[in-house]
This record gives structure tokens, C-alpha cells and sequence, in this order.
């Protein structure tokens, strides 16, 4: 029981749910043949680590911060800049991370020592703005960042798709892409697992007691701003990871992919919609919503087709595929309110204080 | 000290006041005069002061209803954004069809039209504004986690609907045509529409402070924030007094969406976005829930913007966060620092 740090899904519907998207997330490959059902695996692999560090924050500290996007960035872009200055070598690679993670630990104590002693109201504003200070500088500094357009770069020979291990394994070919996919399932399993062992550890208990009451736990003698910047920093490392892989993916670092204001709050719905501290809630909810994202827009789209050819007004506009959001933002807001724990916590059934 | 120093207190002197705390209604006066000299020539600097100014006061109608939400009732408002977007869209409304109108070359005819746009849109975003607060926030009143993260929800839901309804591309707004072109006195250009900007902004800032300081219903406000229980006792609704700061916080938001939407002649649906970040860092530098910091704060977002763009185009860019950390490190609560939290 130690892999899952004694904190099991606790239902018996969420342990079914989750092992069918490891096993999912872990046969993709030979399962779905074709570049697309690939691309949502890593996209739901690399979400749910990102999304699994921000529940150690909002979940467990009941910090709202709209810089984590800031840190999946710094990652992407160090691995980008490294790999596009440098030429595709593992070297770079390892430049790439060795400058971007302890960048973004730096960043995240700075962040948290300049402001985690305010109210969360304040942590929250505080946080936006560096975050959109830091996405004007990216696209600004083009000589480093490659501005609006971002950097594009080849990865080490043994990840590229043109590297073919083995021809034809079961009818599909295991190539450098295949190995990347494993490498991101990996080290994404490995960075939940780790901070699921996190926050079962006295650390995390001492987070929770944080957010529960944040004048009681001080007054029984933690130094509640150490453990916040702590806590905050660990995201920070664990989000700039996942930059890291979501770059290696893509083979491409731009604003959009990786800054953008939009992704702090597909992570913020992730979250809430998941479960807010439950880190499994992480999964559930970076597999909803991805697939949403990548499917539900076709069948947005063919009702919005049915609607404007029955002729109804405004209908077919807002089920138009671009507007997916739109429902996904009703579902959030019902989620805040009805269900506060989220899935996660409704499968568990246990009725907790939200807050 | 002896006892003959202190002065006698006679009858007629009023009730006994804090200190006014004048050193940061200086600032923005000290940052001018200071800009003066770098800006080199005269006019330019008239220019840029008066640009700035235009655009301060903008931004603080925008950021007043956030400040007044937040300072009496305690509610942050992270869909803020949203009211000004709808309050610039309903403006497009009647300001579109009646383009022949806003065209003419009157400025009786042009009036008869951006008045009532204006008043449509802060009836339209204030109405908003109270469904918001019933269905959003009246749950989660003294919940800040809650409160952020349902009005972040609203702000999503808002920004799809209106792509939703009006469709993603950008609309020109044009300015009615007798508010184009600029006054000249000497080599000074003073666009006209930036005077009338500062003068809606004047008008708000005084409105909000004599009502908040010399009527009863600001008396009210004030007492219902102090010690809500005390006042409901005393047979007011304070419930339906915060309904209606809110009502007149989203109006304002309203109306500075119509005013930034003229000044930019485009309305999209992410403007209210956009203006969220900006809006928040005046009011984190003016004290959160302090209008007279609010009013200095976005005075001096747009003194930096302006001048920091003329005079270092590249770092202007981040202008905004050098200021908030700068303020914040001189006073970590913002300019004026509303004691009561």
C-alpha cells in the first residue's frame, strides 16, 4: 500500500473508473492507432501531473494561484530554448531541465515569500498579474522565446517518430514517438504517485490544518508561511515537470501551448470539476475534460447542425463547437456550488465540509 | 510636554479626525512634474500627462465598482471583466444602427444617442449584476476560495455567451464625429474625447465620495460593513443595500466598458479579460476597497503606462507589475490600507 501512500480511492466505483484509465492511458498505443487518440493520451497524462500539482494547492493549502500556469511555461521553455540553441542532443535536454525546474523553485519562493502572508484574495490577484507579466514577457523577448510564434525543435534522435524499433509489434509500429508517449506516462504516474505520498505525509496534514484554520495551526507552533512557500514550491516543481514533457511532446514551446491565461482556467476547472484535495480527482478530472475537449466538440457540432437546420434561433450558436467551454463553465459553477468535493468526493460519498 | 501646550478644546471644533495621509495624493503630481524633464519637449509631455490622465480615469470607473464590491461587502469579484465586455456590447447596440446618427456632424444629434447607450449599458450591466449577485455570490458570502472560484466560473460562462451571441470577431466602435480631433491652444493637441473622459471620471470619483461620506445611505453602507447585525437590528435591509452596491459596482464597470470601448473604437469578447489584470493591479496599489486609493492607483497605471511607453516602449510592457512591487514594498497593503481587514 505504500505506492499509494495508505490513501486509497476509498470507492469502489473511483478505483474501477481509475484503473480503467491507467490501463487505458497504458495500452493507447496498440490500442488506437493514429496520431490523434495519441496526442489526447499525453494530453491527459501531462494535464493530470499539472493539474495534481495544483490540487496541492488549492485542495490541500486553499491557495487560489493563476501563476501555475507560469511554471508549466518556464518549463516548456527551458527545455525548448535548450534544445533549439543547442541542437537535439540529450545534453540539451538536460540543460533544458536543470535550468528550468530550479528556475521555477526560485520563482515560487519568491512568489511565496513576498505574498503567501496575505489573504488568499490577495495571493490570488498577486499571482495573476506576475503570471501576465511574465506571458508578456515571453512573447516580447523573441530573441530568446521566439515571441508570439515560440520555438520549435527537433528532440534527441531515439525520440523522433522516424526512429522505428520495431516494425510491426502486433500490426503497430513501436517508434521514438511511442517511447516518448511511455516516458511521459511514466514520469507523469511518478510525479502523482509522489505527491500523493506528499500530501498523506504529516507535511500534508499539516497543509490541511492550514486551510482549515489557518490562525489554530499557528497557534499549535507550525510556521504556516514555511509550510505554504513549501507547498508552493513543490507545485511549482512538479508544474514546470510537466512543461517539460508537454514540450518534448508537442516538440514546440509558444505562448498559447503553455502560458496562456486560458489554461490556468482549464486548470481550475479540472480541478474543481475533478475534486478539489483529492489528487485522484486530478486524473478524473484531466480525462473528462480533455475528452470533452477533443470529442465533444463533434457532437456539439452535429447538434448545432440539427438545431439551425430546424431552424431555431440563438440554439445552434450555443452549442456551436467552439462554445464547449461555455457548457463546461455552467459545469463548473453548479459543481462549486452542488458539489463542492467534486467527482471524486461524490464517489467517495463522504459529505465533507468544502472550504 | 506641558499642559499649556495643548490647546484648549473649544466647542465649536468638529469630532476629533485621523491624520490625512497626503503623501500619496502627491505621487502622481511628483510623477509628472519628474517626467517633465525626460520627456523633453512641452507639448508632448501636456500630451502624455493629458492621455494619462484620460486614461486613469477610465480605468478607475472601471476598477471602482470592484473596490466598492470588495470594501463594503467583502466580496472579490473575479468575473468583474465580464460586466465591462457586456456593458461595451449593449453600447454597440444602439450605437450601430444608429450609425447615421453618431455620424452626424452635431454634437446635439451625436449625444441623443451616446447617452442613451450609455445609460443601456449600465441598466444592462447592472442588472447583471444583481442576478449575478443572487445566483453567484449570495451563496457564498464569507467564503473568498468560493467566491473566487464561482466568479471566475461566471467570467467563463459570460465571455462564451457573448461569443456565443455576437460572434468572435472584433466590432469597430467608431467615436461619435463631434467628439473627434482635438482642441489646439499653442502647439498643444488635447483630444477632445480624452477631456470628456476625464471629466465622466471626476464626476464618478466625487459622486461615489459624497455618497459614501454625506448621505445616509452611505452612512448606512458604512455602518452595515462596520457591524452588519447593529444595523439590521436597527430595522435596515442590509442585504438589499449590498444588492445595490453591487448593482451600481457592475453599472460602473458598465459604463467604463462603453468609455474604453469609444476610446479603442473595438469591442471584443475578451476585452473584459484583458482589463481584469490591469484593474486588479490598481486596486491591489490603491488598498484594497479604498476608492480615493483606487483613484490614485489608476492614475498612476496610466502615468507609467503612458509615459514609461513613450520613453522605454519595451519595458512599459511590464510597467504595471514594477509599479504594484514597488507600492507593495512601501506600503505591503497598498496606498491606502483599509484598516478594517
Amino acid at each position: 500500500m505504500m505506492i499509494l501512500s495508505g490513501d486509497p480511492p476509498r470507492s469502489r466505483v473511483l478505483s474501477l473508473l481509475l484503473i480503467a484509465i491507467v490501463v487505458l492511458l497504458a495500452i493507447t498505443p496498440f490500442l488506437f492507432p493514429g496520431a490523434k487518440p495519441l496526442n489526447v493520451a499525453a494530453k491527459i497524462c501531462i494535464f493530470a501531473a499539472l493539474v495534481a500539482s495544483y490540487d496541492l494547492l488549492l485542495g490541500y493549502t486553499g491557495t487560489v494561484s493563476f501563476a501555475h500556469t507560469m511554471f508549466y511555461g518556464i518549463g516548456s521553455y527551458a527545455v525548448a530554448i535548450a534544445l533549439y540553441g543547442m541542437g537535439p542532443s540529450w545534453a540539451a535536454v538536460g540543460t533544458g531541465i536543470a535550468i528550468g525546474l530550479p528556475l521555477a523553485a526560485l520563482l515560487a519562493l519568491g512568489i511565496g515569500l513576498f505574498s503567501l502572508r496575505v489573504e488568499a484574495i490577495f495571493f490570488a490577484m498577486i499571482t495573476l498579474a506576475v503570471a501576465s507579466a511574465f506571458l508578456v514577457l515571453a512573447s516580447q523577448l523573441s530573441w530568446l522565446t521566439g515571441g508570439e510564434d515560440g520555438r520549435s525543435f527537433s528532440l534527441p534522435e531515439l525520440l523522433r517518430p522516424g526512429t522505428v524499433f520495431i516494425k510491426d509489434f502486433f500490426g503497430v509500429r513501436i517508434t521514438g514517438r511511442t517511447l516518448t508517449y511511455y516516458i511521459i506516462l511514466i514520469g507523469c504516474a511518478g510525479m502523482i504517485l509522489a505527491l500523493l505520498r506528499v500530501v498523506n505525509s504529516p507535511f500534508g496534514r499539516v497543509l490541511q490544518a492550514v486551510r482549515e484554520n489557518r490562525f489554530r495551526a499557528e497557534a499549535l507552533g507550525y510556521r504556516t508561511v514555511f509550510h505554504l512557500t513549501y507547498a508552493n514550491v513543490i507545485a511549482a516543481l512538479v508544474a514546470a515537470a510537466a512543461g517539460v514533457l508537454n514540450a518534448m511532446w508537442l516538440r514546440y514551446a509558444g505562448p498559447d501551448t503553455s502560458l496562456s491565461f486560458s489554461i490556468m482556467l482549464d486548470i481550475l476547472l479540472m480541478v474543481v470539476i475533478g475534486g478539489m484535495g483529492t489528487i485522484y480527482g486530478a486524473i478524473i478530472g484531466a480525462t473528462i475534460f480533455i475528452l470533452a475537449q477533443n470529442y465533444l466538440q463533434a457532437l456539439m457540432g452535429a447538434a448545432s447542425e440539427a438545431t439551425a437546420s430546424l431552424g431555431l434561433p440563438l440554439l445552434p450558436n450555443l452549442l456551436h463547437p467552439d462554445r464547449w467551454l461555455l457548457w463546461l463553465g455552467l459545469l463548473f459553477v453548479a459543481s462549486v456550488y452542488f458539489f463542492p468535493t467534486g467527482i471524486v468526493g461524490r464517489l467517495r460519498g463522504a459529505p465533507k465540509p468544502a472550504d | 510636554m506641558t499642559s499649556t501646550d495643548i490647546p484648549a478644546p473649544s466647542t465649536s471644533d468638529p469630532l476629533p479626525q485621523a491624520r490625512r495621509d497626503l503623501v500619496p495624493v502627491l505621487l502622481p503630481a511628483i510623477l509628472a512634474l519628474a517626467m517633465l524633464p525626460l520627456v523633453g519637449s512641452f507639448s508632448s509631455w501636456v500630451t502624455l500627462t493629458i492621455a494619462s490622465l484620460a486614461m486613469g480615469m477610465m480605468i478607475f470607473i472601471m476598477a471602482s465598482g470592484l473596490t466598492l464590491v470588495f470594501g463594503l461587502m467583502d466580496v472579490l469579484n473575479f468575473g468583474h471583466g465580464a460586466f465591462i465586455a457586456v456593458g461595451a456590447y449593449v453600447a454597440t447596440l444602439v450605437l450601430l444602427p444608429l450609425a447615421a446618427m453618431s455620424g452626424a456632424d452635431s454634437l446635439l444629434t451625436n449625444l441623443a444617442v451616446l447617452v442613451p447607450a450609455v445609460l443601456a449599458a449600465m441598466a444592462v450591466s447592472g442588472a447583471l449584476g444583481v442576478v449575478v449577485e443572487r445566483v453567484l455570490i449570495l451563496p457564498v458570502y464569507g467564503q473568498h476560495l468560493k467566491q473566487i472560484l464561482m466568479t471566475t466560473g461566471g467570467l467563463i460562462v459570460a465571455e462564451q455567451a457573448l461569443y456565443a451571441l455576437w460572434g468572435p470577431q472584433i466590432i469597430p466602435l467608431p467615436l461619435p464625429t463631434s467628439l473627434r480631433g482635438s482642441f489646439i491652444i499653442g502647439d498643444v493637441a488635447i483630444a477632445k474625447y480624452r477631456l470628456l473622459v476625464m471629466l465622466v471620471g471626476l464626476v464618478v470619483f466625487v459622486g461615489i465620495q459624497l455618497t459614501l461620506n454625506r448621505t445616509k445611505i452611505g452612512l448606512l453602507i458604512r455602518a452595515g460593513v462596520e457591524n452588519r447585525e447593529m444595523v439590521e437590528a436597527l430595522g435596515y435591509h442590509v442585504k438589499r443595500l449590498f444588492l445595490g452596491v453591487f448593482m451600481v459596482g457592475s453599472a460602473l464597470a458598465g459604463l467604463g466598458g462603453v468609455m474604453w470601448a469609444l476610446y479603442r473604437e473595438q469591442v471584443h469578447a475578451s476585452m473584459g479579460n484583458e482589463l481584469t489584470v490591469l484593474i486588479f493591479i490598481v486596486v491591489i496599489i490603491g488598498g484594497l476597497g479604498s476608492v480615493g486609493g483606487c483613484f490614485i492607483g489608476a492614475l498612476l497605471v496610466a502615468m507609467v503606462a503612458n509615459y514609461g511607453g513613450f520613453l522605454l516602449p519595451k519595458l512599459a510592457l511590464v510597467s504595471n507589475i514594477l509599479l504594484m512591487v514597488a507600492i507593495l514594498m512601501w506600503r505591503p497593503r497598498g496606498l491606502y490600507a483599509v484598516t478594517s481587514r
